[in-house]
């Protein structure tokens, strides 16, 4: 196919659009100024700035063990609900589990944060912020599961219980191999659902317990300075390396056998 | 006692009977086909026999047990897939010895079974390879030595060879018959493949619409079809409407619309005014113009109207005086000398009063 000069403009506009931001905030992290307006020189001083600002560290801390946490449980969770999908057809499961993908995210932070409050009579803070962010990632780890499970011919399962292998036996041995791809590409995506999630935490936090999002729109209410920039390269860098850690992963976590 | 017999099995489908009041015995050793269209029922036996689908009434007996409350993992009964089903996530050796792991072999026990069960099929230099490395007929190889390598008392085939190409279903269907030999094992093969399950079996199950119309061995069944379904089914055959004029223990005297009479071989229970179709092979009919032809005692003028030349043999397909038609076969065992007889020729055609059958109604 032939590729007019138009085409490749309308490519370079659209990465321009999608990655000179970025650009921006990276490079104006190393400023050596307190505004983001002109470039004065390079520096590392935002970066001590951030190791040594006490609130920050609390909150990435908080953001990593929730993202953690709600991650690994999404990710049982979801999977569970993607094979129980696959296997019995289950509608109304699959829209419940689905749900929480499409709803309005501030819905669902306002309806958490009622349940929360009124019906669990739950002090808000981690544990709440854990349950929300594990019932917005489970419909997604639950899709790319189940995705993977339409993939395989169905009779493998049977030829493994024909050959001896007990229902558990079958999920150890066959199932589990064959949709660890899809297991933890949905665990990654809930991982990073969770860390740069800000309204629904924002709704469901309550007051005391602040997350990295959180703490960085508190930051920029006052100005936006130099160490916010900071911390969102670090946070892309983050991201960055797990993008390439599941791109580079061994064949067999990829599906590529 | 039979080593498999399947009693009275029914299994419904909501409205649909997949497979209706079944019985059959299967003896030790033997190479037994369900043969029949998609849709009668044979793969719903399979699947029964390996214990993913229980029968709604009746018993398959095992030995003489009750398999009714056995899952598939507890039954010595290994099923190759159409699909082969290959674990894609390991090794040829890893894929055959799985059976092994279950059973929980020692170390030395499934190194020792798994050499032999790769050299039956030929594939031991294959070992390390991963399924999708495999050409079709080597994959095949894999999923037999994966059903064989625990020593099953069944192996179930469903339409193994339906996935690959006609030369190498050949090749893979004599591998087949050396196989079933070598092993000793039952196998219960399935296919719509008729020519396949003849070639293969040492008896067969015609299956239509979840009954069995026929069980007999490939040659009885192929000469003596006991319905106008099964031979229609198997082979090509040629089905004459008939009316029994003469019945005795040697003969049938028969009457075809439009033709005439005719003598058949005799056929206990066919009594006069009878109604039926009288069935034959292409290769009993014999065509000519006089001499050999006219001796026979059933002879009919005709016209070619068909000349289908198949390297092997030349089929002729002749219009009958009362319009229907009939195919002859004849082979081409002289070298270039296959149109005998053109497209528009007047033509006798006949066949031996012992050849044919007559099926009621």
């Amino acid at each position: 196919m032939r590729r007019g000069p138009w085409l490749w403009a309308a490519a370079l506009a659209v990465y321009a659009f999608l990655y000179v931001p970025l650009a921006i905030v990276v490079v104006y992290s190393f400023n050596d100024s307190r505004l983001n307006a002109e470039w004065v020189g390079f520096t590392w001083h935002w970066y001590d700035v951030l190791l040594h600002d006490e609130d920050m560290l609390a909150a990435a801390g908080n953001s990593l063990f929730i993202a953690l946490v709600s991650s690994l449980s999404a990710t049982a969770l979801g999977t569970m609900a993607g094979m129980a999908m696959h296997r019995y057809g289950m509608r109304v499961l699959a829209f419940m589990v689905l749900t929480p993908v499409a709803m309005p995210e501030i819905l669902l932070g306002v309806s958490l944060l009622l349940f929360f409050i009124q019906v669990l009579n739950l002090t808000l803070g981690m544990i709440s912020i854990m349950i929300a962010h594990i019932t917005f990632s489970i419909g997604f780890v639950a899709v790319i599961v189940r995705a993977r499970l339409a993939g395989i011919d169905e009779s493998i399962f049977e030829a493994a219980r024909d050959l001896g292998a007990s229902p558990w036996e079958t999920f150890r041995y066959i199932t589990f191999p064959l949709i660890l791809p899809g297991v933890i590409a949905g665990g990654l995506m809930a991982f990073t659902l969770s860390i740069d999630d800000f309204v629904i935490t924002f709704f469901t936090a309550g007051v005391g317990v602040a997350t990295l999002p959180l703490r960085i729109y508190s930051m920029i209410k006052i100005a936006v300075t130099p160490e916010v920039n900071a911390v969102s390269t670090l946070l892309l860098l983050t991201l960055t390396m797990i993008v390439l850690a599941s791109r580079f992963a061994p064949d067999v976590l990829r599906g590529k056998t | 006692m039979p080593l498999l017999e399947i009693r009275n099995v029914t299994r419904r489908f909501g409205d649909f009977v997949a497979v209706d009041n079944i019985s059959l015995s299967i003896e030790s050793g033997e190479f037994f086909t369900l043969l029949g269209p998609s849709g009668c029922g044979k793969t719903t036996i399979l699947r029964m026999i390996a214990g993913f689908d229980l029968p709604d009434a009746g018993q398959i007996l095992l030995d003489g047990q009750d398999l009714a409350g056995t899952p598939p993992e507890k039954r010595p009964v290994r099923t190759v897939f159409q699909s082969y089903a290959l674990f894609p996530h390991m090794t040829v050796a890893q894929n055959v010895a799985f059976p092994l792991k279950m059973a929980r072999c020692s170390a030395d026990e499934t190194r020792q079974r798994l050499g032999e069960a790769l050299e039956q099929v030929h594939l031991t230099d294959k070992a390390p390879a991963y399924p999708h490395e495999l050409s079709g007929g080597q994959k095949q190889r894999v999923a037999l030595a994966r059903g064989l390598v625990n020593r099953p008392s069944i192996l179930l085939l469903d339409e193994p060879l339906g996935a690959l190409d006609a030369k190498l279903r050949e090749e893979m269907q004599i591998e087949l018959i050396n196989l079933q030999r070598d092993v000793g094992v039952t196998f219960i093969f399935v296919t719509h493949a008729q020519v396949e399950a003849l070639a293969l079996s040492h008896r067969i199950a015609v299956m239509r619409e979840g009954r069995v119309e026929q069980v007999d061995e490939p040659a009885r069944l192929y000469a003596f079809p006991k319905s106008r379904f099964v031979a229609d089914f198997i082979g090509h055959i040629n089905l004459l409407d008939a009316q029994v004029l003469e019945a005795t223990h040697g003969h049938l005297r028969l009457t075809i619309a439009g033709l005439g009479e005719m003598i058949a071989p005799p056929l206990a229970g066919a009594a006069p005014g009878g109604k039926g179709t009288f069935a034959i092979r292409p290769e009993q009919v014999r065509i000519g113009i006089h001499g050999e032809v006219t001796e026979l005692k059933n002879h009919f003028p005709g016209e070619v109207t068909h000349f289908l030349y198949r390297g092997d043999v030349t089929v002729y397909k002749v219009r009958l005086a009362n319009g229907m038609m009939i195919e002859a076969l004849l082979p081409n065992s002289a070298p270039g000398g296959a149109e005998l007889f053109k497209v528009g020729d007047p033509v006798r055609v006949g066949w031996r009063h012992d050849a044919g059958v007559f099926l009621h109604e």
